[in-house]
């Protein structure tokens, strides 16, 4: 039994070790290295509380420790009687108030910061998203702007963006775990909360409301940008026409199937027909040529564009595309993907962010 | 009644005698089996489950039956298998403990189990016919509105026919620890255990109303189209939300309050030692269980409240470290001093308190609520009430069953086995949640199907996954020694802890009567006190006497069948042809016929004559 | 046997003859705590009711739809009846089987009455008003809370209905007496209960 012990022993510490080697997790996601405001907040009450509460840990585990090694009874000892104890007023008394006291230490920055975070009385100074949540995509509406997206949220640096969330069907939680703390997406009140980025780069959001069988993938981006490069981005968005678009000839048939296989029936494919607050019923395609991510996780290739729009049920379980177009051969899609991959409406991209 | 007699007689009267016995004792082995089946049951899931996020997007199992194996995963591990231990515990040592011969309502106590067992069964007769609840085990009324098939309407059924016979349970203990105390058991001389039981059904007793209502809302919302969840007819989705978790954070307490008072009589017990500041332990029971039901929103910090609402539960949730604390300190003190022996039981309870220690001080950091915007519903929270939920109430029944082992079935367990398990168990567990709460950090939402490539979780995810499979084998050990102490065991004495409390002054088994003269309690500890002061045997408290005892009966069975099949009705009451119609209202019927037939025909119970007694007590002095 | 039970039937009966033994302590004590947890059931309904009493959902408003008049004729009738229980068990603590029956028996009529009201006012929103449980928000929480207090009127004339069949020939003995008690205390909270939706629903909806 000793030998094996001392197997799962060293199991535990090689365990561990390549734990801390392999870091605080990807970068652009961990809530471990904040690169917002939210999150840092966060992070900085994580790491008061974690402080104060390994101490207790530590008193907890030396005390324990000590009571073992002493009044184990060993083998051969004889069987005795101790004094039976009542209690003791005084050290009753004194883990009564230190509790109390690190309790109260740590309140108050608590409190400080929930009603820090909770104001949202600039909202009207800085830029607003309404945000609506589905099963299992997000769409993003930038109010005064007259552009909406979807999948990927571009903000720009070092300034609050206020989001304003709903949801079109059950519960989501919005996260992006290194910019900010989430917030519940609910069907009967907007939610407000800001992030506020401190560098340029793209951040992974999750879903962290189980939302139905693609919660897991019902995955998004935050895309911070500079500041002029917004202003680019938010140009770009409102000028782009996708019938202006020159698309060759595979492109074209690609638009025309788009067209009669009922695909623009759900989707939107530019902002002309902008009208504020009409979520579509399916992701808005303005800028799929940019998007950073396929369905919210799969890698920007050609290849997944393809077999997502043959087979979407197998990427993503339950969403709600599956069954509500006609059946679009490998050669039709390929050509649907051909087309969509067209529609680039700015310079400004989630590619030239990502590290 | 020997086991040897029992060997001799034909299984189906050995059958027939569990499903008409209104005795504690059986009762409480009926619950431990059920319990136990359901406990394996969700091990399995929780493997299901492991297996899965053993590497990223994996495929083993499809996303829809994912979230059926983790619905059904916690669902099972709460309802059906962490409580009924818990309540089979409460009811194999309490009655002894208070020094009666058995529970206020003997009937209803098997009324209580049939329910529990009936709707549990009925919870997991969903994975036969068409799917599971799928919405999660608080199954949150948005996605549980739009869920299709039976599986939520299964849940809602379920739920709410084992959550009543729990209520039942909770008022019957209540009762019991009212009204039957022997002669000189005044409260403040009650073990910790009896004190937790008594405390938890109060919480029971408070809880489960709420969750109740909760399930009624919802399935007239998914059967009947009523509007309380339908946004659009001005439902609202948080009511479901509020209710849940006013339910659900007393739960949490009902699941850890039993175990902190067995800890308190095992520590006592194997440091051979009074358990330090008796009076504090009480009063810090009441005190937790008081705080529990003011922290519920501790649970919805992301839903968007306000700082106000926030704030104050937030504070009040850091609040309960305080009595917790209390706890610890006094345990670690119960042991300073005293002779601390180590065997399996004790085991348990040296492990819990570095585990469940983690879990106290990983909730005190949830309870800051913007760090909880981080924390919630990531795997740091999964991380989190594992310790709390393994580490105290899992260990706790751990630990129970060999403590009480020799107490309930006359064999004590084997020591050798039972560390095998414990070491197992401890290494597995901690190995298996430990890393979850850097996982949660590192940006992994709970109730994921599966985790992408290339983000940071796979390291994390597999060591979790290792751990789960040892806690798998230590099960199966614990599970072969209960078959191997049943056919090779050795003998138990009726004290074979040198205990202090009442339970260990009867035979292991006790006669189905417990005591032939309630005993006479000198104070806290009886048992020990004879032993220091006394001849080491409890003196009676009352003059030899016919003593009245409850008649068997099926009809508590018969009940659970009736609504277990009304349940059916309840589920499929949309559906065409009659069979619903016929289930629905047939076992209703069948169901409040056998209520009118307990309530028309008296039943005085029976008389065990004194001259039986008095030959029992001439066999014990010999 | 030694013993046949003769101890529950004294020839003359205890001062409290529904707590004389165990088994009627216990009952009285379970009762009590039962209604702790129907409190709390309760309580949930109350909640819901406040939280969505003006989710009318364009639907008929409280306001529109109670007419106190009524309400008030129930009230009545449910106060007076939690008053006859009291006169009855004042007369089962005296021994007096045939008033403890008569009284139980007003009892148990008034409580018909309250219901044959409760039926007329529903009826009376449904057919009159088209507000049903699937009206509104409003209408799902109103029919649960007075449903489930009306449900729970039903069954305490049923039960009090089987007790006086089936005690009808017995008399009163320590094997019974906890039984009526323990109804009495049930109807008791029961009245209580419509004391609270006589506020919160009606008089509340009327006037907030």
């Amino acid at each position: 039994m000793k030998g094996w012990l001392g197997k799962a022993k060293s199991l535990l510490i090689l365990g561990a070790l390549a734990f801390v080697l392999s870091g605080c997790g990807r970068d652009n996601l961990t809530a471990l290295v904040p690169k917002g405001y939210g999150a840092e907040v966060s992070m900085n009450l994580i790491i008061l509380t974690t402080v104060i509460m390994t101490f207790v840990l530590i008193i907890v585990f030396i005390i324990y420790a000590f009571v073992l090694v002493k009044f184990r009874k060993k083998k051969g000892d004889a069987v005795i009687n101790p004094e039976q104890v009542e209690g003791n007023k005084t050290l009753e008394a004194v883990w009564t108030i230190i509790p109390i006291i690190l309790v109260v230490i740590m309140a108050v920055p608590t409190v400080f910061a929930t009603f820090h975070l909770a104001d949202d009385s600039d909202k009207e100074d800085h830029i607003n998203v309404n945000v609506t949540g589905n099963q299992y995509w997000w769409h993003f509406d930038y109010e005064n702007e007259e552009i909406s997206t979807s999948q990927d949220l571009y903000i720009p640096v070092n300034t609050k963006v206020y989001v304003h969330l709903i949801t079109n069907d059950v519960l989501h939680s919005f996260w992006v775990p290194s910019l900010s703390g989430k917030l519940d997406v609910n069907p009967e009140n907007v939610n407000t909360m800001y992030l506020e980025a401190y560098e340029e780069g793209v951040y992974f959001g999750k879903c962290a409301e189980l939302c139905g069988p693609s919660h897991s993938l019902m995955d998004f981006k935050v895309v911070v940008v500079s500041e002029e490069e917004y202003e680019q981005w938010v140009a770009d968005m409102q000028d782009f026409n996708s019938e202006e678009v020159e698309l060759d000839a595979v492109a074209q048939e690609g638009q025309e199937l788009f067209e009669e296989k009922a695909c623009i029936s759900c989707h939107a494919t530019d902002t002309q027909n902008y009208s504020a607050g009409a979520v579509p019923v399916g992701p808005d395609l303005t800028n799929l040529g940019d998007r950073s991510r396929y369905a919210g996780y799969l890698m920007p290739t050609k290849e997944n564009l393809v077999n997502w729009i043959l087979d979407p049920e197998t990427l993503k379980p339950g969403n709600l595309m599956t069954g509500n177009y006609p059946d679009v051969t490998e050669d039709e899609a390929d050509k649907i993907a051909e087309y969509l991959l067209q529609l680039k409406p700015s310079d400004v991209t989630a590619e030239s962010k990502e590290k | 009644m020997s086991t040897a007699a029992m060997g001799k007689r034909s299984f189906g009267a050995f059958l027939w005698d569990y499903m008409t016995t209104v005795d504690h004792k059986k009762i409480a082995h009926l619950y431990l089996a059920g319990g136990g089946f359901f406990f394996i049951l969700g091990g399995i899931e929780a493997l299901i489950i492991r297996i899965q996020l053993i590497k990223p997007e994996n495929d083993f199992i499809s996303a829809g039956f994912y979230n059926e194996v983790i619905t059904m995963h916690g669902t099972t591990m709460i309802f059906l298998a962490a409580m009924p231990m818990m309540i089979g515990l409460m009811n194999a040592a309490m009655p002894l403990q208070i020094g009666a011969r058995d529970v206020a309502f003997p009937f209803l106590n098997a009324l209580s189990f049939w329910l529990f067992f009936f709707g549990g069964i009925l919870l997991n007769i969903s994975f036969l016919t068409g799917g599971a609840p799928d919405a999660g085990w608080t199954s949150y009324a948005s996605l549980a509105m739009q869920s299709p098939g039976h599986g939520v309407d299964y849940y809602v059924v379920g739920l709410q026919i084992a959550g009543a016979g729990t209520l039942m349970g909770g008022i019957n203990f209540l009762a019991t620890i009212v009204t039957m105390r022997a002669p000189g058991m005044t409260y403040m001389r009650m073990p910790l255990f009896t004190w937790a039981s008594f405390v938890t059904s109060i919480l029971i007793l408070f809880a489960f109303p709420p969750l109740t209502i909760n399930l009624f809302l919802l399935m007239f919302d998914r059967m009947f189209d009523t509007a309380f969840f339908n946004v659009a007819l001005g439902g609202n989705t948080i009511i479901y939300q509020h209710l849940f978790w006013i339910f659900g954070h007393p739960e949490v307490y009902i699941l850890i309050l039993p175990f902190f008072g067995l800890f308190s009589d095992i520590f006592s017990t194997f440091s051979r030692k009074r358990l330090f500041g008796y009076t504090a332990m009480v009063f810090a029971t009441m005190l937790i269980a008081f705080l529990g039901f003011m922290v519920w929103a501790h649970h919805m910090f992301t839903v968007g409240l306000g700082p106000v609402a926030n704030s104050i539960f937030a504070v009040g949730t850091m609040a309960i470290a305080v009595p917790t604390g209390i706890k610890i300190f006094n345990w670690l003190l119960t042991m300073w001093g005293g002779q601390v022996t180590i065997n399996s039981a004790m085991l348990w309870a040296l492990g819990f308190i570095p585990s469940f220690t983690i879990g106290g001080v990983t909730g005190v950091m949830l309870g800051s609520a913007v760090a909880d915007y981080q924390y919630h519903d990531t795997y740091f929270v999964i991380g989190h009430f594992h310790y709390v939920i393994v580490g105290g109430s899992v260990f706790g029944i751990f630990a129970g069953l060999h403590y009480w082992w020799p107490k309930m079935f006359g064999r004590v367990l084997n020591e050798t086995l039972g560390k095998w398990t414990f070491w197992l168990f401890f290494i597995g567990f901690h190995l298996t949640f430990f890393i979850q709460h850097f996982l949660g950090l590192m940006g992994m939402p709970r109730r994921y199907w599966v985790f992408l490539h290339d983000q940071g979780l796979e390291l994390g995810n597999l060591i979790s996954s290792v751990g789960a499979f040892f806690m798998g084998v230590g099960s199966i050990i614990f599970v072969f020694n209960i078959i191997y102490t049943a056919i090779k065991g050795e003998k138990a004495e009726a004290d074979p802890w040198d205990g202090r409390t009442l339970e260990w002054t009867v035979s292991s088994p006790p006669p189905y009567y417990n005591f032939e003269q309630l005993p006479l309690v000198r104070g806290l500890d009886p048992l020990w006190i004879e032993k220091m002061e006394g001849d080491g045997t409890v003196p009676p408290g009352e003059p030899l006497d016919d003593v009245h005892m409850p008649n068997g009966s099926i009809l508590p069975f018969l009940m659970g069948l009736g609504f277990f099949i009304a349940g059916f009705g309840f589920i499929y009451q949309d559906g065409q042809g009659s069979l619903w119609y016929l289930a629905l209202y047939g076992g209703l019927a069948f169901a409040i016929g056998c209520m009118v037939v307990r309530s028309l025909k008296d039943d005085y119970g029976y008389y065990i004559p004194k001259e039986e007694l008095q030959k029992a007590l001439e066999g014990e002095a010999k | 046997m030694s013993h046949d039970h003769s101890n529950l039937f004294p020839e003359t009966l205890p001062a409290e003859p529904e707590k004389a033994t165990l088994e009627g302590k216990n009952k009285f004590f379970g009762l009590w705590f039962f209604l702790g947890g129907e409190t709390v059931l309760f309580a949930s309904l109350f909640g819901t009711y406040l939280a969505l009493k003006n989710s009318t959902a364009g639907g008929p408003a409280s306001d529109e739809l109670f007419g106190l008049g009524l309400v008030f004729l129930m009230t009545m009738l449910l106060l007076t009846s939690s008053l006859t229980s009291v006169y009855a068990m004042f007369h089962m603590r005296n021994g007096d089987f045939k008033k403890m029956y008569l009284w139980l028996a007003i009892t148990g009529l008034l409580g018909i009455g309250f219901l044959a009201c409760e039926i007329y006012e529903f009826a009376h929103y449904i057919t009159d008003y088209g507000f049903t449980f699937r009206s509104s928000a409003f209408g799902s929480a109103f029919y649960a809370l007075v449903g489930f207090h009306g449900g729970h009127v039903l069954f305490g004339i049923c039960w009090l209905i089987l007790l006086l069949v089936r005690n009808a020939k017995r008399g009163l003995n320590l094997y019974n007496a906890p039984k009526f008690n323990t109804f009495s205390l049930y109807w008791h909270f029961i009245d209580v209960v419509w004391v609270f939706i006589f506020t919160v629903v009606y008089l509340m909806g009327k006037v907030g």
